[in-house]
């Protein structure tokens, strides 16, 4: 009996070890490093404790043209992506021939690894001396004149990163609004058409609050995603993002811990939780509006 | 008389505009699928373009009448590619090996055993998926760097061989086989650990290849850990290989042999979708994301 008494733990054991030291622990210590004042990581040494990481990172201009990166590339994906996996999914539900090898060629970018194809992305928009690059191929089909998309202006540069960060994350969204919609119960859908309902009401009142929940969890987690944008900057932009003006929160931290710029585990740690704190607050609003606006049926 | 040729009309004024829906709806879809294809294609294309063909089409040509593989040859004598090729197949396959052995007792003693506070112990557990990974990392990186385990393959797999997620995933799993069963093995004097083995795991393996397989994913495309923990070259996988090719590999011009490289990269993942694809996307969706 003794002996049993022991065993779940034994089989929670090797868990507990990792989770504990690879996720409790550093929660824990992420917090102490972001009061130490001036911790040196060779020495292991600090001045003393407060508030000064927190007030160093915010008036640094790499942080806040970070944030302000950040915002604008949620800002503009999220709703974006949403809103062309729901049209893509409906037309995907809309068709019977052809519909399983459209699923599969959208889930593609899933599998793939976002810093490869990043760089074949920089080569399509990208201009140099040998190459105007495909992009401006096309934009001077239309007639426009061509733009470096990698160096050049920053609104060039932004509707890359939008681009290619809408790329990335459509394959999640149109496989599970796809599934959400294909689960909507058809018969919904007849009663509306002997009343004769027409297609923008039929979506609007039936289809729209059927896949409402499913709708939100995408919206919030993309929100999650976006503000932790990372490595698809740096597939398209490169290692040094600063140097690029196109830097987000997350690489703020990255950059701030290890690098060129690096070495600096307190203003990271202060860093990482104010992004915390940004997406903790989001994701409340979200989940508040989310509970006012879902239908669940 | 009149009657007839309205209603005649109302049906075909109807039947163009279901065919109009159609057009446009394919017009979509195709379009996107495009969208999403070529830049395979296009990084295919430039890899059997020879470098100087590449380099002399100042408007790129979106075909090629003499591929060569000559940038394959470069992409694996040049840069270290076989290198970080195989440095990210071992990382691969012992992250997700060990990740097996971890979460799958730990499922088993959430959905089997009965202990005292165990409902309090999942609540925990539950909580924890909701620490973002950039907040424990840098700690993490900082014990691994105490440990001296920078450019090790024990140092890249240690923080990444436990999911919450996973262990969360399987439980709901094993849950689904009957109680009689494990009874049933009680009886016979069957072991935990044998009806483990024997009866638990061979009986949920569509939901233990799905978690394999997403794990292999989350592997083969990890960037920022890898990128932390190693700057010795020949520690890299293939993410920190590309960048480190693109930034000072072949000379920043040898696009064709970058693209070859990103090829070899991306082809086993899209194989392994090509066979799996049913199963990844219904893993996927039952609460994958991404990063």
């Amino acid at each position: 009996m003794k002996q049993s008494k022991w065993k779940p733990w034994l089989y929670l054991l090797p868990a507990f070890i990792f989770l504990g030291i690879f996720m409790v622990y550093p929660l824990i210590d992420v917090f102490v490093y972001s009061f130490e004042e001036g911790y040196n990581s060779a020495s292991q040494t600090f001045f003393g404790t407060g508030p000064y990481n927190y007030r160093y990172v915010l008036r640094d201009p790499y942080f806040l043209q970070a944030v302000k990166n950040t915002f604008l590339i949620v800002v503009i994906t999220v709703p974006v992506s949403t809103g062309l996996a729901l049209l893509i999914s409906v037309g995907l539900n809309s068709i019977k021939p052809l519909k399983e090898l459209f699923q599969t060629i959208y889930f593609l970018p899933y599998v793939t690894n976002t810093l490869a194809v990043g760089l074949v992305f920089m080569i399509l928009f990208q201009k140099t001396p040998y190459t105007d690059g495909f992009v401006n191929l096309i934009i001077k089909w239309f007639g426009g004149s061509s733009i470096d998309f990698i160096d050049g202006p920053y609104w060039a540069k932004m509707f890359v990163m939008c681009f290619y960060t809408i790329w990335v994350v459509m394959p999640f969204k149109v496989l599970i609004l796809t599934s959400a919609l294909a689960s909507v119960n058809p018969v919904y859908y007849n009663a509306a058409k002997v009343d004769g309902t027409s297609k923008l009401r039929i979506f609007t009142r039936i289809t729209l609050p059927m896949i409402s929940p499913m709708l939100f969890y995408l919206i919030i987690t993309g929100f999650i995603g976006a503000f932790k944008a990372y490595s698809d900057e740096v597939a398209i932009f490169g290692t040094d993002l600063n140097a690029a003006g196109m830097n987000t929160i997350v690489g703020y931290v990255y950059d701030m811990l290890y690098g060129d710029s690096g070495g600096y585990p307190s203003y990271a740690a202060a860093a990482a939780i104010i992004l915390f704190a940004i997406v903790l607050t989001i994701t409340c609003v979200n989940l508040l509006v989310s509970r006012k606006n879902t239908t669940y049926a | 008389m009149h009657q007839a040729s309205s209603y005649e009309q109302i049906e075909r004024r109807a039947r163009t505009r279901e065919r109009v829906r159609k057009t446009v709806t394919y017009v979509l879809l195709v379009l996107w699928a495009l969208i999403v294809l070529f830049p395979f294609y296009w990084m295919i294309l430039s890899s059997v373009k020879s470098y100087s063909a590449y380099n002399s089409e100042y408007i790129p040509k979106l075909y090629t009448l003499a591929p060569t593989i000559q940038n394959y040859i470069d992409a694996f004598t040049t840069v270290s590619l076989g290198r970080y090729f195989l440095n990210t197949l071992i990382f691969t396959v012992i992250t997700t090996g060990l990740m097996m052995i971890v979460i799958v007792p730990a499922a088993f003693a959430f959905s089997r055993l009965d202990f005292p506070g165990k409902n309090l112990v999942f609540t925990l557990f539950l909580s924890l998926m909701m620490i973002p990974n950039e907040l424990v990392i840098i700690t993490n990186f900082v014990t691994i760097t105490d440990w001296g385990m920078r450019n090790s393959y024990i140092g890249l797999i240690l923080p990444s061989v436990t999911s919450v997620f996973y262990i969360y995933l399987l439980k709901e799993n094993f849950e689904q086989i009957p109680d009689a069963l494990y009874k049933a093995a009680k009886v016979d004097g069957t072991s935990d650990l044998k009806y483990l083995l024997k009866v638990m795991l061979p009986m949920t393996r569509p939901t233990i290849i799905t978690i394999m397989i997403l794990k292999v994913i989350e592997c083969w495309n990890s960037y920022v850990w890898p990128r932390l923990i190693t700057d010795d070259e020949r520690y890299f996988l293939v993410s920190n290989g590309i960048q480190e090719i693109r930034e000072n590999g072949f000379g920043r011009e040898n696009i064709p042999a970058m693209m070859a490289a990103v090829v070899v990269i991306s082809v086993p993942l899209i194989v392994l979708f090509l066979i799996f694809h049913k199963k990844i996307m219904a893993g996927v969706s039952r609460g994958g994301t991404k990063g």
